[in-house]
């Protein structure tokens, strides 16, 4: 339950780091609960009954997701879960009549289908490792996974670009500055429903940064250490690179995504191979 | 609904329209959230999106062609909210008054809460304005009547 609170504390360090690196001072780091604050006492405007039901869902999920990630279970449940979650969200969009809204939902399923199958290939080349998709059991190795996957730990990257909605690949939602879809997959949350999804958005932050601490999971902190680094390069990239269309968010991702895990894969088998 | 009152002053998101003003205005709005300026550490947003707007800047003279846009704009925001016209056009309509395109101010198709006057308005007194905004908000959100 607490998973809205860290990743609501991760988007302020976001937006002081990101203010930081254009020189400016920045917002206080509790701004995103101010946001959310506010939004919560927005008179409500739904522009269709079931995207309440769905905002909900969405912050379920998310958060349902978390707990499995937190409580060490199946890696797969966590990353359909999430799936889950992120449609939730899709049929919410495109449960109006606004184009915005529906070009952000399409672009939304665009981008899952990006980093689905890179999180799905990096679960798989956990098993590989620890011959388990549980969580628990990345614990019990002796060696930290980061030794065994540093190239699966790489594409991670563009997985937590899409999914923050960071430039280059914010093509479904944008942030802040650039706004031609107005505010594309969110455009007709307003109010409470938009607060809800801004905690959905926070907890899948949370959870994903929390998935990339597991590559050194012996010690929290350095595992700690890891996830802000990959934060850290990933804020670095957002503020260095323009809007990249959706095509070459694909290309980039599975091309990236999909050569380092499976040069990860092989190396771990030509390893086993000489070591028997 | 005290820790509501303050996260409302502390998070105005912003959404700008412009009604046919000559671009000084809005430039100079923009300039607001450059890092000389920067808003944002008040976590002033720039939006586009007026369902999720709290404060609705306009720029220009109202007319003809575009009152509808502006007044459905307007009605699109949620409760609480505030409307600033900015520069001496949104305020009273100035050069283009009495002119038979425009209609004047932006008063004339929406309550305005603050004019903000200068030809173009200077970023530091468009902040200026928005934190009288937040004082009208805040009396909104203690509950006070405003008109």
């Amino acid at each position: 339950m607490l998973s809205p609170i860290i990743g609501g504390i991760l988007m302020g360090i976001d937006r002081k780091l990101t203010a930081r690196m254009q020189s400016r001072m920045g917002p206080p780091l509790m701004q995103p609960f101010y946001d959310a604050i506010k939004l919560w006492g927005k008179e409500p405007f739904i522009a269709s009954s079931l995207q309440p039901v769905l905002a909900f869902g969405y912050l379920g999920f998310s958060v349902a997701a978390f707990a499995l990630l937190a409580f060490g279970q199946d890696m797969l449940l966590m990353i359909f879960t999430m799936a889950i979650a992120d449609l939730c969200l899709i049929v919410a969009a495109f449960n109006s009549k606004s184009p915005y809204s529906n070009i952000g939902a399409r672009r939304e399923l665009i981008g899952m289908m990006s980093y689905e199958p890179v999180m799905l290939l990096a679960a798989i080349s956990i098993f590989f490792v620890t011959g388990s998709f549980m969580i628990d059991s990345i614990y019990v190795i002796n060696q930290p996974l980061l030794t065994f996957l540093p190239l699966t730990f790489l594409a991670l990257i563009p997985v937590l670009i899409i999914d923050m909605k960071k430039s280059p690949f914010d093509v479904s939602g944008s942030g802040h500055a650039h706004q031609e879809l107005v505010r594309g997959i969110y455009t007709e949350f307003s109010g409470y429903t938009l607060a809800l999804v801004e905690l959905g958005h926070w907890t899948k932050v949370a959870l994903l940064l929390g998935f990339a601490s597991l590559f050194w999971a012996q010690n929290l902190i350095i595992g700690t250490v890891l996830a802000f680094a990959l934060f850290f390069v990933v804020l670095v990239i957002d503020n260095s690179y323009p809007r990249l269309d959706w095509k070459t968010m694909i290309k980039t991702t599975w091309i990236v995504g999909f050569l380092l895990i499976i040069a990860n894969i092989a190396g771990l088998i030509a390893r086993m191979v000489i070591l028997s | 609904m005290k820790t509501m009152t303050k996260a409302r002053l502390k998070s105005p998101w912003v959404m700008h329209f412009d009604c046919g003003s000559c671009n000084g205005c809005d430039i100079e709005i923009l300039a607001a959230l450059t890092p000389k300026f920067d808003v944002e550490r008040f976590g002033i947003v720039n939006i586009g999106d007026p369902k999720q707007a709290d404060v609705l800047l306009v720029t220009g003279p109202a007319n003809k062609r575009n009152q509808r846009v502006l007044k459905n704009l307007y009605d699109q925001m949620p409760q609480p909210k505030a409307v600033i016209a900015i520069g001496e056009c949104a305020c009273s309509g100035a050069i283009f008054h009495n002119c038979p395109n425009t209609l004047g101010g932006v008063d004339k198709v929406i309550p305005v809460d603050v004019y903000v006057p200068g030809c173009a308005a200077r970023p530091e007194s468009i902040v200026d304005g928005v934190v009288l905004a937040l004082q009208k908000l805040q009396k909104v959100s203690e509950g006070e009547k405003v008109d």
